[in-house]
């Protein structure tokens, strides 16, 4: 018996027919076809399947799709503001070379994401913990440390300007 | 030294703002319409003959395509040994019989994932038990069960490596050490499990999507164990989610794809799940090394007598390159006058082993360095010294292997030593604070045609236009290492333009110049960057003449292509921008476009590569003696890597070598019991995390290396090596424990600790 569930990703609202065992993750990739979020391990280890709902982040690949009924989801297609833009966070992973197969990017970025929303101004030891449970394996980690400060950073300054202006 | 305007400058990977954003296209986003999705039934048992397989249930099931065995197959071998058929092992599909936990014995493809993995508990395999060995001593004993027929006594390569006279060499010496180092597997944990996806075009050819570091490679193999012709084969490599070593061969599911599109005329496609990978996937060998070295009191080497045994599990797979090379670089760091080495690669029922990130290097150096320091100790002198004293330079020649171009590898001991206040640390720690050093060197691809190819090793065709811009074309593969970037970069810095002004297109077998051999063994860079600038040299020849015709120079005239423009080197006025020179080119070759094919091939370079990296690095750690838990407070490093092209991917690449270093020292391991992989997820195998990275320094070491694109070579593969044993030794100095058989586990710290008060001394 499928289930029909209503729920919004980066502000677009879909309605969609589902098994109750789908995943948030197969939904995402297979049905809407937003395959920026990945499937690393299935299992809830490496954080590559990151998504937001609502305010809190969730490995997708363990999150049923009925659970997000009603529910905002955000990934990574909704962070960038436009196909010329990027959004700070992504700037500055792509500035810091914290991108190397990009296979773990998108969770880290969410991550990231939702760690900036909480603490605008993390020290190196709160963006390390902010990060753990997501592997990656390629970066060694410290460009994506890098990176989550930079960006930090960037949107502090962007925060003062709007103020200011 | 010459002056670039591009290269060694910190230019933004090609690829990053595309991944950032989501939108890079890896195989398993692929969709095609009608797409059919497969999974493969894969053997319980370590070794067992297959009876009687029943699949008429499982094709039965609403929604399954197609069901094959190896009945449906053409049943021909492969393995990447080319040169050496006997080597080639492996059929897609086990036939008769299966010889490890995880071995593909059928595939199915159904409407979904669901059906097709339901269609997979319909197959009823009928096996016959067999005795089985899973390690080495084991699998050699006389009687042993045998795992290959062709085989009988279950070493399928032998290599011996001898120059000098190592007896002579130890009756000189003043002191001999001999030990045995055991080291084990661990998982490339590429993030992005391997997925393939097929689809037959209108003439019954077929074109495969795959997680691969070796498209090339797949296109051959793919051919002949379908019995297709080559360019009936086209191979494109998407975006690749990390491969480490472990994507490098013709796979059972890139198989099974293809023939499965063909047979079912819809596209299908099979992505592993995690579980998959780590019960069945690729694997480092594990190792049993037998090394003996001597000196004379002042610390001069005087010879080393090195055997290794290798579990390469169930198949060959790149094990023979393995065995080669972990033979030659126990000749490697220093100079040994008298040296022999002996390496079996043994069938075993396990996983197979294959490449990983070092290719033999780790295991090998780890015994290296170990018996350095522990030979330092006995000498009483300080391991930095010892290694300066025996260090190659550039120049030395390994007889009949190798001759060693440029190398900073003295210098590079130098500086980590400074960098890390070597001298008064080893002296002055804290009670279970401990330094320790380790070093390597690495090739810079491999000059032994084992693959057979009758192509250049890499080749690049590039292309320019009127409207200033260039277009490469090349078969190399960018897996997340960033070699599209360089590759551009070079051509950007030969034909003196910007990284926007170059498009490239690569890794498509069908589209791209014959051949490259992929991405293993830090190659891309030397030899398709290599290609790339003989292309790009082709293309200025073409546009130098119209320059030099449109200006009337004097045919001494030296042009030079340089910040958009092509130009007198005297006289910058006499030139043209970039696409003008080509217009009028093309205009004088009545339209026909200006295009250039370049190549590399390694001619007379030895057996093992064109050139090697070289480095140091020492690690700082705290040990919990109550505990027996390792932190590591900091590494550093220096390394030699000649030019360096982009220092933030380089320095991403060495971070992450430090990451599976860590890994590979004191966290990662496969639990197994018998032949079964027990630790299949991410909890259980355990990988470094960001917390879990110590501060890090680096320093490049400045050199030129004559063979390398720009006097580039091998950076961040031979990294995999020193961490290890640096960390091992620094554990020796704070606790006075000396692994001798990798993991470092705090199980067998806090045991020898244990032993050592009861006999009250510190082990050598
Ligand atoms: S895929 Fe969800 S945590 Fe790994
Ligand atoms: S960049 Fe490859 S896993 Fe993180």
């Amino acid at each position: 018996m499928k289930h029909q569930i209503r729920f919004t990703v980066n502000g677009d609202e879909y309605v969609v027919a589902v098994d109750p065992r789908r995943t948030l993750n197969e939904v995402l990739r297979d049905d809407l076809n937003l395959t920026g979020t990945k499937l690393g391990c299935g299992t809830g280890d490496c954080g590559a399947c990151t998504v937001i709902v609502e305010d809190r982040t969730v490995s997708s690949c363990l999150t049923l799709a009925v659970s997000v009924n009603g529910k905002a989801v955000r990934t990574v297609e909704g962070l960038a503001p436009s196909g010329e833009e990027l959004h700070p966070i992504q700037e500055a992973f792509v500035k810091t070379g914290a991108i190397q197969c990009g296979f773990c990017t998108s969770g880290m970025e969410m991550a990231a994401a939702h760690l900036l929303s909480r603490n605008p101004s993390p020290g190196e030891e709160e963006i390390r913990a902010g990060l753990s449970g997501h592997l990656c394996r390629c970066t060694g980690y410290n460009q994506i440390v890098e990176a989550v400060s930079v960006a930090a950073e960037a949107m502090r300054n962007s925060k003062t300007e709007e103020v200011k202006g | 030294m010459k002056r670039f305007s591009i290269i060694g400058k910190d230019v933004p990977r090609t690829d990053a703002a595309t991944k950032a954003r989501g939108s890079a296209i890896y195989t398993d986003d692929m969709k095609l319409p009608g797409m059919l999705h497969g999974r493969l039934l894969r053997s319980p048992f370590a070794h067992a003959l297959i009876k009687h397989i029943d699949t008429s249930k499982a094709a039965s099931l609403p929604g399954v395509k197609c069901v094959i065995t190896a009945e449906d197959t053409p049943k021909i071998k492969y393995g990447n040994w080319r040169l050496f058929p006997e080597t080639q092992d492996e059929y897609a599909l086990a036939v008769e019989k299966v010889r490890f936990i995880g071995d593909e014995v059928a595939a199915v493809c159904a409407i979904d994932k669901d059906t097709a993995e339901e269609a997979l508990d319909l197959i009823e395999v009928e096996y016959e038990d067999l005795p089985a060995v899973f390690d080495v001593a084991s699998s050699m004993q006389p009687g042993a069960p045998v795992i290959h027929d062709y085989c009988p006594t279950n070493i399928s390569v032998n290599r011996k490596i001898k120059y000098g006279d190592v007896e002579k060499g130890f009756a000189d010496s003043d002191y001999v050490r001999e030990d045995v180092f055991t080291v084990h597997g661990v998982s490339h944990a590429y993030l992005e499990p391997c997925s393939a996806l097929a689809q037959v075009d209108l003439d019954g050819r077929i074109t495969l999507w795959t997680s691969t570091q070796v498209p090339y490679i797949v296109q051959c193999l793919l051919a002949s164990t379908l019995g297709m012709r080559e360019n009936d084969i086209r191979v494109i490599k998407p975006y690749v989610g990390g491969g480490f070593g472990g994507k490098m061969e013709l796979r059972a599911w890139e198989f099974c794809a293809a023939l499965m599109a063909k047979m079912t005329g819809r596209p299908v496609k099979f992505t592993l799940s995690r579980e998959e990978e780590f019960l069945a996937g690729r694997r480092r060998h594990p190792m049993t090394i037998h090394s003996k070295v001597g000196f004379r009191k002042d610390g001069t080497l005087t010879a080393k007598d090195l055997k290794i045994r290798l579990d390469g599990g169930a198949y060959n797979a790149m094990g023979p390159t393995a065995t080669f090379l972990c033979g030659n670089f126990g000749a490697m760091l220093y100079r040994y006058p008298n040296y022999r080495f002996h390496g079996e690669h043994v069938y075993t029922n396990k996983p197979p082993a294959s490449a990983m990130r070092g290719f033999g290097a780790p295991q090998s150096l780890y015994a290296t360095e170990i018996q350095m320091n522990i030979a330092a100790e006995a000498l009483g002198i300080d391991p930095v010294d010892l290694r300066i004293k025996n260090a190659q330079v550039s120049g030395d020649e390994i007889p009949d292997v190798a001759v060693i171009s440029s190398c900073g590898f003295v210098e590079s001991i130098k500086a980590v030593a400074e960098m890390s206040e070597w001298k008064e640390k080893r002296k002055n720690l804290k009670p279970g604070h401990g330094i320790g050093i380790g070093c390597y060197s690495f090739i810079s691809g491999g000059v032994f045609n084992w693959f057979n190819t009758q192509y250049p090793f890499s080749a690049a065709e590039v292309r320019v236009f009127s409207d200033g811009t260039a277009h490469l074309l090349s078969m190399a593969s960018d897996i997340g290492q960033g070699s599209d970037t360089v590759l551009k970069q070079i051509l950007a810095e030969e034909l003196g333009l910007r990284m926007e002004d170059i498009r490239i297109t690569v890794a498509d077998t069908s589209m791209t110049p014959q051949a490259d051999l992929g991405a293993w063994g830090s190659r891309v860079t030397l030899m398709a960057g290599n290609a790339v600038i003989d292309a790009a040299r082709k293309i200025k020849e073409q546009i130098f003449g119209s320059v030099s015709a449109r200006f009337n120079l004097n045919v001494i005239h030296e042009l030079e292509c340089k910040d958009g423009r092509v130009q007198s080197k005297v006289k910058s006025d006499y030139g043209l921008s970039f696409g003008e020179a080509v217009a009028m080119a093309q205009k004088a070759n009545r339209g026909e476009p200006i295009v250039a094919r370049g190549s590399y091939t390694p001619r007379d370079k030895g057996l093992v590569t064109p050139a090697f990296g070289f480095g140091a690095q020492v690690a700082e750690v705290e040990v919990d003696r109550e505990t027996g838990l390792v932190e590591v407070k900091h590494m550093w490093t220096a390394h030699d890597c000649g030019t360096v092209i982009n220092p933030r991917s380089v320095e991403g690449q060495l971070a992450g070598s430090i990451q599976m270093g860590l890994g590979y020292a004191l966290s990662e391991q496969f639990v197994m019991d018998g032949g079964k992989t027990l630790n299949t997820n991410f909890a259980d195998y355990k990988m470094p995390m960001a917390t879990d990275m110590p501060p890090s320094d680096v320093v490049h070491i400045d050199t030129y290396e004559p063979e390398g694109p720009m006097g580039a070579k091998e950076a961040g593969e031979g990294l995999a090596s020193p961490t290890a044993p640096a960390i091992s030794d620094a554990v020796y100095h704070a606790v006075g424990y000396r692994c001798m058989d990798l993991p470092i586990t705090p199980e067998k710290i806090l045991e020898d600790l244990e032993k050592m008060s009861e006999t009250g001394d510190k082990q050598a």
